[in-house]
């Protein structure tokens, strides 16, 4: 599992670089976002939750039982939508609102 | 590259800005006008074990419960070998740090007379994706806090036995930190990637505890000559195959039991439901060929199935994009259990620095909280938050009598020459990553890793120790190329410091105290007559040194004895 930073919506703003906890992101020489140690990304969603572009996608490796559906989120001050793109482009959302516990 | 020096004060360091720490540092700034450093190899927004998020708080007193019962269950779920005083200071401290919690933000569930809801006997229900967020924004807000993210601590600057401050580099700047302090408090969480992982390849970082918290402060701590407590106890979590996310959200939000491939409930033929009992009853199963083992969801309604999903993406989203990937959830389709390799982690169980009951370590001037200090399990969030304000307020006890100590000029440019020799000269035949993987056969293979069952036996931890010490010898050749490779082979470095005296203390508790975590076929028995004590070491001229300590009794006040 990991995450693609896609180049044509990354801004470059580095808001997800600064959050990454195994400090894994960098700045490309295009000024753009990259991850430059793919294979050691925890999968916290730290950076795609920071993404105000949904320009970071996560996705569970092959040996995770990843098929190439990809996940990344859209938010506004109440609720986060958690977005699933899958490979035929179909999408599906999960929202869940901030200032709601878990039931679980 | 060359780095160059740069000298800070402050009147207490914090070394790790997790949990404990950051609540470490609010507690300085609400106490005391003193100064402080909170070192952060990443940034406290998100770095450390909660980055993703938190799914309950795990550690709290609810209606019928007290901070008696508390420490009768945390005694009983470890064998009765924990620190009393440590984990009684804890427990009657949890309630208030939690609607501490929910002051700075924190959404905790409340029923329709105000109170919190709890799932189960200790836990209550909280949205906690943003936890750290919620943390992070309190430090900040001080004044006399001063935060330095992705700085990576090596090591302690000790003078005659106390701690005077701490060594570091940046992952930016070509700077190596000397920072001087009156106190300094570790918080630096605990060790993973000692062991394969569940998923060597691709995935190998998908695991339970934070890839990135590498037993930095264990080691630092070692090599600095303190008494490290009970390192035999491991933690080896019970999770769901794959995406190594929690099992616990569907145990009990579902009430879903743990069954074999014939549908059988299995746990309670091994003993009382504790956690290592939860491993070793899966363990067994599939020993027996009784596996894969499951949690039983299928036949769940699809409004749970919804609810998991939630829970799951504010805590574990890969959990749900498997669900997805899968195309059938968990009320189609039961859950896939099993055991992940094993970590080293004071806040589950009681591996870690020995300290007093105010969580000073051995070392002067040096204190302890959070998953890094030893002796009271099942700490959770709530307790690493009162660890932390306990060793904040003995800290600030202490440097009331203590002065900044002159920095040998010296023994500085030693420690800089030598960092710096890393980013220079021959990279040799071995990276960083290469040796981390040799370590990591090793532990699995001769230290009771996955592939062995968690079973040690002596000759296989005379092997292991053997390979270890080889694998530490080699790894004084490793250079970077950059600041992120210098991290990378102070990371090994510093695992390899872990599992040398993991080793030792594996070696020395001739009984098998607790299933899987610490699973010894020479001596398959719990022996309370013989074992009932702790298994303590200290790191002397190159060698790993045990002691044995007596139990510490819950109204105890245990002060080190020089």
């Amino acid at each position: 599992m990991s995450i693609r930073v896609d180049s044509e919506t990354c801004t470059g703003c580095g808001k997800c670089r600064d959050v990454c906890p195994g400090s894994l992101l960098y700045e490309a020489p295009s000024g753009k976002t990259m991850s430059r140690f793919p294979r050691d990304c925890w999968g916290c969603t730290a950076c795609v939750k920071e993404c105000a572009f949904g320009a970071i996608k996560y996705f569970l490796g092959a040996d995770l039982g990843g098929r190439g559906t990809t996940l990344h989120t859209r938010q506004d001050d109440e609720y986060i939508h958690w977005v699933f793109i899958k490979p035929s482009g179909g999408e599906e959302a999960i929202t869940v609102r901030k200032k709601e516990a878990n039931r679980y | 590259m060359q780095l160059k020096l740069e000298t800070l004060d402050t009147d207490i360091l914090i070394i790790g800005g997790g949990t404990a720490g950051c609540f470490a540092a609010v507690t300085i700034a609400e106490n005391s006008e003193c100064t402080v450093i909170i070192a952060e190899k990443a940034n406290i927004k998100r770095s450390g074990c909660l980055a993703a998020g938190v799914n309950a708080l795990n550690a709290y007193i609810v209606e019928g419960q007290t901070p008696e019962s508390y420490l009768e269950y945390v005694i009983n779920d470890s064998e009765g070998l924990v620190r009393e005083d440590l984990v009684y200071g804890l427990a009657r401290n949890l309630n208030r740090v939690a609607h501490k919690l929910e002051g700075l933000g924190l959404i905790i569930q409340k029923d329709e007379n105000g109170k919190y809801v709890s799932r189960g006997n200790r836990n209550i229900k909280i949205n906690g994706e943003n936890i750290k967020p919620l943390l992070a924004k309190a430090v900040e807000e001080k004044a006399h806090v001063r935060v330095l993210n992705r700085v990576n601590v090596i090591d302690y600057i000790v003078s005659n036995r106390k701690v005077i401050g701490a060594y570091g580099f940046s992952l930016d700047d070509d700077i190596f930190y000397v920072i001087r302090a009156r106190a300094v408090i570790c918080t630096t969480g605990g060790a993973a990637g000692l062991y394969r992982p569940n998923n060597p390849g691709f995935s190998r970082h998908k695991m339970w505890y934070c890839p990135f918290n590498t037993g930095a402060g264990y080691a630092m701590g070692i090599r600095a000559g303190a008494e490290m407590t009970t390192f035999e106890m491991r933690f080896i979590a019970l999770r769901c195959k794959d995406t190594i996310a929690p099992t616990g959200t569907i145990a009990q939000g579902v009430w879903a039991p743990q069954v074999n491939s014939r549908g059988e409930e299995y746990d309670r033929k091994y003993g009382p439901p504790k956690t290592h009992i939860r491993i070793y009853s899966t363990v067994e199963e599939n020993k027996r060929g009784s596996g894969p083992c499951f949690l039983k969801t299928a036949g769940i309604n699809r409004e749970d199935e919804a609810e998991l999903f939630k829970a799951y993406l504010n805590m574990a989203p890969a959990q749900a994009l498997k669900w997805m990937e899968n195309g059938r959830g968990p009320a189609e389709e039961n859950v896939e259990i099993e055991g992940t390799e094993p970590y080293i982690v004071g806040g589950h169980t009681a591996s870690g620095y020995w300290v007093d009951t105010g969580r000073a370590t051995t070392l002067a001037g040096l204190y302890a909280a959070g998953d890094v200090a030893g002796g009271s399990p099942q700490k959770y969030v709530t307790g690493c938050l009162a660890e932390g304000e306990i060793a904040a307020l003995s800290a600030l006890e202490y440097i009331k009598e203590q002065s900044f100590e002159e920095l040998e000029e010296l023994e500085t440019m030693q420690k800089l020459e030598k960092v710096n020799r890393r980013l220079h000269g021959n990279p040799g035949i071995f990276t960083a990553e290469d040796m981390e993987e040799a370590m990591q056969k090793v532990m699995d293979e001769y230290a009771g890793g996955i592939s062995s069952g968690y079973a040690v036996n002596s000759s296989r931890l005379a092997l292991a120790e053997k390979y270890i010490d080889e694998l530490l010898a080699g790894s004084a050749d490793l250079r970077a190329a950059d600041l992120h490779g210098l991290m990378h082979i102070y990371e090994v470095t510093d695992r390899l410091y872990v599992c040398k005296s993991l080793i030792k203390h594996l070696q020395a508790r001739k009984e098998t105290r607790w299933h899987s975590f610490q699973e010894n076929i020479d001596y398959p028995g719990k022996d309370d007559d013989n074992w009932l004590k702790y298994v303590n070491s200290r790191f002397e001229d190159g060698e790993i040194k045990i002691v044995f300590r007596d139990l510490v009794k819950r109204d105890e006040v245990y002060e080190h004895k020089s």
